[in-house]
């Protein structure tokens, strides 16, 4: 691999990295609040897809009235989805949640195939994200410039508001404790919302990215970056953000290169998530940055 | 101010409370002993509506609290220190004290408030930024009443906060206790270290397997034989 070659790669897995990172900040703050794997949050992805390609396609609005109309929809999508799905089952037995989750996956891809239909749509150029940008001797296309740079602002509005809002407090409140958040007059079921909301909203905001860098939409396209995503936060350490930023990037990272370096590889490419998944587990169970909480009596 | 009438409570199978009822005077320290799983902190979590009463009623001020949810409770100034203190561990000192002032808008008042439970506990102050799952024991317990005294109660209720802690921290926390009730803060005292509950306590209830086996006032109670023998440790 020359030089040239590695900085491509490396602006490949930039970006792929950024997209996991938004995606998987959705499970890890779910798990953290709820300690429930929202397995319906990549196809929240893909309608969060859906909507930006038919708010550019069907409407006349230009992208960037477009996008946020999208967002806001996919972030309505999820806290209507924890409405339906989860609250009613709150005090029920952790499984039944569970199939619930899982009921919501496949209900939200069944009704993207009705809807949207099962042949894969392309999503519309737009000049900005869709030019040849060189660096050097390096050409990458814009839209992977966009990718990082967006998603490091993502992080910082969100560490913004965890840290810097009262919203945010009761979000930490909520997490460690929630009958004590309770006890506080904190209105769980609005943090909760929120929580939900904010998470759609990331992953929305990663399907839209993710659909001009690789402009194909098809109703199960959240499948597998949802899986990847959720294991990207278990290796992080599920429950803490800087965790499933980590594990985004380190799988966005690992996919690229280990293709790039051995290209006899490429059709494993998907199971490189999974065997270092294994291994993290096997090495530190609660993942990266995962803690451990001790609890003083 | 507190009216509990023939509340009971079952969880699945286990009818943990059979029928209590009791009254909190108000401006009064009312204290609830009684031994381990006799229905102490179930008690007070349906009072403050962590769980669902199966009979029976409860009204704060008058009003039924039937339809209120714990977050309305508090606002209206029925707040709980619970068992087991549960501070926010990874949370900081401050930011437990705000999470006690959360549903309050009053900024100047609530400034105020932080500066008087850090006069009751300077402890706090010094460790302000520090995480409170580092501080010590007696120290998490400042921290819980403090966080509490942050609602703005008006009906305080405390769940054995004298558990795990040294004598002469105990001693503090209570006297604190009579501060803040002569402050006009009506208590409602669960405990275990009966002698230092019916200490301070104008009116003592014992509770018994889900049921009030008896009930006086403090000095009564402290004189009467069986509480000598079952919950004084004498024999
Ligand atoms: N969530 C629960 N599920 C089932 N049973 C419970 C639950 N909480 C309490 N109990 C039972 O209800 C009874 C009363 O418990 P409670 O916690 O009110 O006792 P307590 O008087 O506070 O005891 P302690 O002094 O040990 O704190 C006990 O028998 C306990 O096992
Ligand atoms: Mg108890």
């Amino acid at each position: 691999m020359d030089l040239a070659t590695f900085f491509q790669q490396l602006a490949n897995a930039v970006s792929l990295g950024s997209l996991y990172a938004l995606i998987a900040i959705g499970y890890t703050m779910v798990y953290g609040i709820l300690r429930l794997i929202n397995f319906a949050h990549g196809d929240v992805f893909m309608i969060g897809s859906y909507l930006a390609f038919y708010a550019i396609s069907a409407t006349a609005m230009p992208w960037w009235a477009a996008f946020p109309v999208a967002l806001c929809l996919t972030a309505a999508l999820g806290m209507g989805l924890e409405r339906i799905a989860y609250r009613p089952l709150r005090d029920s037995p952790k499984i039944s949640v569970m199939i619930s989750a899982i009921g919501a996956s496949f209900l939200l891809e069944n009704v993207g195939i009705v809807v949207f239909g099962g042949r894969p749509k392309s999503f519309p150029s737009i000049a900005l994200f869709d030019t040849v940008v060189k660096l050097g001797s390096v050409s990458v296309l814009s839209v992977s410039l966009f990718i990082p740079a967006i998603t490091a602002l993502s992080l910082l509005f969100l560490e913004y508001i965890v840290h810097n809002t009262k919203t945010g407090l009761a979000m930490r409140a909520v997490s460690t404790d929630l009958d004590a958040a309770r006890l506080m007059a904190v209105d769980v079921n609005r943090v909760i919302s929120f929580t939900f909301g904010l998470g759609s909203l990331l992953a929305g905001l990663g399907g839209i990215m993710w659909t001009m860098r690789y402009p194909q939409l098809n109703p199960l396209m959240g499948i597998m970056p949802g899986l990847k995503c959720f294991i990207a936060a278990v290796i992080g350490g599920i429950g803490n953000i800087q965790g499933a930023v980590l594990g985004g990037f380190l799988l966005g990272f690992l996919e690229i290169m280990i293709v790039a370096l051995l290209p006899e590889l490429t059709g494993y490419r998907d199971a490189f998530a999974f065997v270092l998944l294994i291994l993290v587990l096997l090495v530190k169970p609660s993942g990266l940055l995962g803690k451990k909480q001790t609890v003083k009596v | 101010m507190l009216d509990i009438d023939k509340l009971s409570v079952h969880y699945g199978g286990i009818h943990a409370l059979q029928g209590i009822s009791l009254g909190v005077p108000k401006g009064k320290i009312v204290t609830l002993i009684g031994a381990n799983g006799a229905g102490k902190s179930t008690t007070l979590k349906a009072i403050i509506g962590l769980v669902k009463p199966s009979t029976g009623n409860i009204s704060f001020d008058g009003n039924s609290t039937k339809s209120l949810r714990t977050k309305d409770l508090v606002e209206s100034g029925l707040v709980l220190a619970p068992e087991g203190r549960r501070i926010f561990p990874n949370l900081s000192v401050e930011e437990n004290l705000s999470l006690g002032a959360f549903a309050r808008k009053d900024k100047a008042e609530i400034a105020r408030d932080r500066n008087k439970v850090h006069e009751l506990f300077p402890r706090l102050e010094e460790r302000k930024k520090q995480r409170a799952g580092t501080l010590s024991g007696g120290e998490q317990q400042m921290l819980a009443v403090g966080r509490a005294l942050m609602a703005k109660p008006r009906l305080l209720m405390l769940d054995e906060p004298s558990l795990g802690l040294a004598p002469l921290i105990v001693k503090m926390i209570f006297g604190i206790i009579q501060t803040i009730n002569r402050e006009g803060v009506t208590v409602l005292l669960v405990e275990q270290n009966a002698k230092a509950a019916l200490e301070i306590a104008d009116y003592a209830y014992v509770l018994e397997t889900g049921r009030i086996s008896l009930a006086g006032s403090g000095p009564e109670l402290l004189a009467d034989d069986k509480v000598r023998k079952a919950y004084l440790g004498e024999s």
